[in-house]
């Protein structure tokens, strides 16, 4: 054994060798500040940047159409130009696509994603709880265009077709659901969509249901509750904040997600009310024209892409307002 | 207000009676009378350790009864088979017989929901709802479906509570920002708004500083005017000051080595904090284990 190891100084002299002025924390936390500060800054600058770029590529077509004619017009009309802008540029069928695909999703996937996390979390055996939540987790992770090639080769005629068909004769006197029933179109385009943001929202909602204080809903246990009172009258109010978290990142990516969509909506460039009718989404509609594009469509497709950046903002402020304003009647302190 | 009690009750203020010769308060300690719950040969076994053995019990009615004992002793365990709370813990199970005023309370008709309602608890940590103070009282009845104008019904439980007057004038508020205590007595107050026979106290004070301690002791001995209350407490001192009858457990080892939890001896509190039958129950009351 070495026993020749220097001893620790001893002496109460030894002890205050030195300065007070010398010490590492001097440094230390004002480096690390730095870094951490930049980093944070440097988001910023890329956000910024992008933004800009995008939106001064595209002020041409902003400059011509008019901000609202660029997102109201319904027409689409590329022309061949390289030097200026000679076609006709409106948005709105691209962006009432989008919207209405991400609704369609979002209104299926919210209550299914609930009502599973609510039974991963509260009803599941123990021992199915974790492997299923495992699995949900790793779905969110399958990629895109996995979900639209098997919604386009398998789930949309085997599935989705006989349920069209069927509530198309049911349902075809109502506006949203009138025929003819084409297969792709904007409701099997939502329903995969719903499908492929399903996974994230409800590993999300599950997190946040399974962190809610297990002595409140001893509480309500105690005064005779039902399991159901417990889940709807005090897990769910106060995972409210949560749930709202997870439908605005689902939201942001049915909004945003471009393959599956472009598989499934059918690519046109109508739009109409019938949720059978084909379109497009703003992010498909760049994708399967960027490629061939002139230049100076090359511009419109940017301008929808700054159209598309400001929708994402637009729904994420209002779904923040939501959260706001019902926090404020409810008193509820978690926003 | 509407009090259930004879002008016998030593608890009265008005009745006068006075009992000197008791350590609780003062107060001379009541018959057992009609018990409310009898507990006999009742294990709580956990998967496959019988973490709780062989108790017997009986509570009396509008009386406090204490369970005292070191940790692990299995009193919060046996508190909690009374209202059937143990159900809701995965793999528990209960042997031997717990009756409720005669009736069994673990027979396969018997509704847990309705075992609740009727036997409410409070518990260690204050636990109310992230809502208002309002809310919080008005969730009881609200889900039971009470008939009857709902801002009484919460003006009167708090007032039961002694809460009342601290935030009538901001029943809008969440409860969040009441001090501790305050948050224990709405959680009694809301308990009580379900109008339970029964109140079970899982250390109500253990979270709380002195004062509220002792406002919550206070609130207790009020209370069991009306209710039947049973403390789980941890504070020997707080056993003697409120309750009638005490339990002590504690816990022992088998010959296989397990621990479990047992009864050693229940009898009235002044009999137990003065001549203790077992030597184990004069240890822990001297102070010296637990």
């Amino acid at each position: 054994m070495p026993t020749e190891a220097p001893e620790a100084p001893q002496a109460p002299e030894e002890r205050r060798r030195g300065t007070l002025t010398s010490g590492r924390g001097r440094l230390a936390d004002p480096i690390f500040k730095w870094i951490v500060a930049g980093c944070g800054t440097l988001v910023l600058i890329i956000l910024a940047l992008m933004v800009i770029r995008t939106t001064s590529e595209a002020w041409p077509v902003f400059a011509k159409e008019g901000f609202f004619g660029f997102l109201l017009g319904d027409e689409w009309t590329s022309g061949g130009s390289r030097t200026e802008i000679t076609g006709t540029y409106g948005a709105w069928p691209f962006i009432y696509g989008t919207l209405v695909t991400a609704a369609i999703a979002i209104v299926i996937a919210l209550p299914l994603s609930i009502m599973v996390a609510v039974y991963l979390t509260h009803m599941a055996p123990p021992r199915l709880a974790k492997p299923l939540s495992y699995t949900v987790e790793l779905l969110a992770a399958v990629p895109s265009v996995i979900f639209g090639l098997w919604g386009l080769h398998w789930f949309l005629p085997n599935v989705m077709r006989p349920f069209f068909d069927w509530l198309e004769g049911v349902l075809g006197w109502f506006f949203l659901f009138e025929g003819p029933v084409l297969g792709v179109g904007y409701l099997p385009a939502g329903i995969v969509l719903a499908i492929m943001i399903l996974p994230i929202m409800t590993a999300i909602v599950r997190e946040v249901i399974a962190v809610q204080p297990l002595d409140q809903q001893m509480a309500a246990y105690a005064m005779g509750s039902t399991r159901w009172e417990v889940i709807t009258k005090v897990v769910l109010p106060a995972s409210f904040s949560g749930i709202v978290a997870a439908a605005m990142l689902g939201l942001g990516r049915a909004l945003g997600e471009t393959i599956a969509v472009l598989m499934l909506i059918g690519g046109s460039q109508a739009w109409g009310a019938s949720l059978f009718g084909t379109g497009s989404s703003m992010a498909s509609h760049i994708a399967a024209t960027f490629g061939e594009a002139t230049p100076e469509t090359r511009t419109a497709l940017m301008a929808i892409g700054v159209a598309l950046f400001l929708v994402t903002m637009i729904v994420n402020i209002l779904a923040r307002v939501i959260v706001w304003r019902l926090g404020q009647t409810k008193g509820d302190a978690a926003v | 207000m509407s009090v259930s009690n004879t002008a016998a009750n030593p608890r009265d203020p008005e009745s006068g009676v006075t009992a000197p010769d008791t350590a609780a308060k003062g107060r001379s300690t009541p018959e057992l009378g009609e018990p409310v719950f009898d507990v006999s040969g009742l294990s709580v076994v956990y998967g496959t350790n019988r973490a709780v053995r062989d108790v017997d019990l009986k509570v009396g009615p509008q009386q406090i009864t204490a369970m005292i004992g070191p940790s692990g002793c299995g009193k919060s365990t046996v508190l909690r088979t009374l209202n059937r709370m143990n159900d809701l813990i995965p793999g528990a199970r209960v042997e031997g017989k717990v009756t409720y005023h005669g009736e069994d309370l673990y027979a396969p008709e018997v509704d847990p929901i309705e075992v609740r309602r009727r036997i409410g608890m409070v518990f260690q940590k204050p636990n109310p709802f992230p809502k208002s103070i309002y809310d919080n009282v008005a969730y009881g009845p609200r889900i039971n479906g009470m008939r009857g104008n709902m801002d009484e019904i919460v003006e009167q439980s708090l007032t039961k509570a002694a809460l009342w007057d601290e935030v009538k004038d901001k029943l809008k508020d969440n409860a969040f920002a009441l001090s501790g205590g305050q948050q224990q007595r709405l959680c009694i107050a809301r308990t009580i708004a379900v109008n339970p026979e029964v109140i079970l106290m899982d250390e109500p004070c253990s979270a709380l500083d002195p004062i509220a301690t002792l406002k919550i002791e206070d609130l207790m001995y009020e209370l069991a005017s009306e209710y039947t209350i049973v403390i789980v407490t941890h504070n020997m001192q707080q056993a003697a000051r409120v309750s009638d009858r005490t339990a002590f457990f504690t816990a022992s080892v088998d010959e296989a080595g397990d621990r479990f939890g047992n009864l050693v001896e229940y009898d009235e509190t002044s009999t137990i904090f003065s001549k203790p039958s077992d030597q184990r129950t004069e240890d822990y009351i001297a102070g010296r284990f637990g």
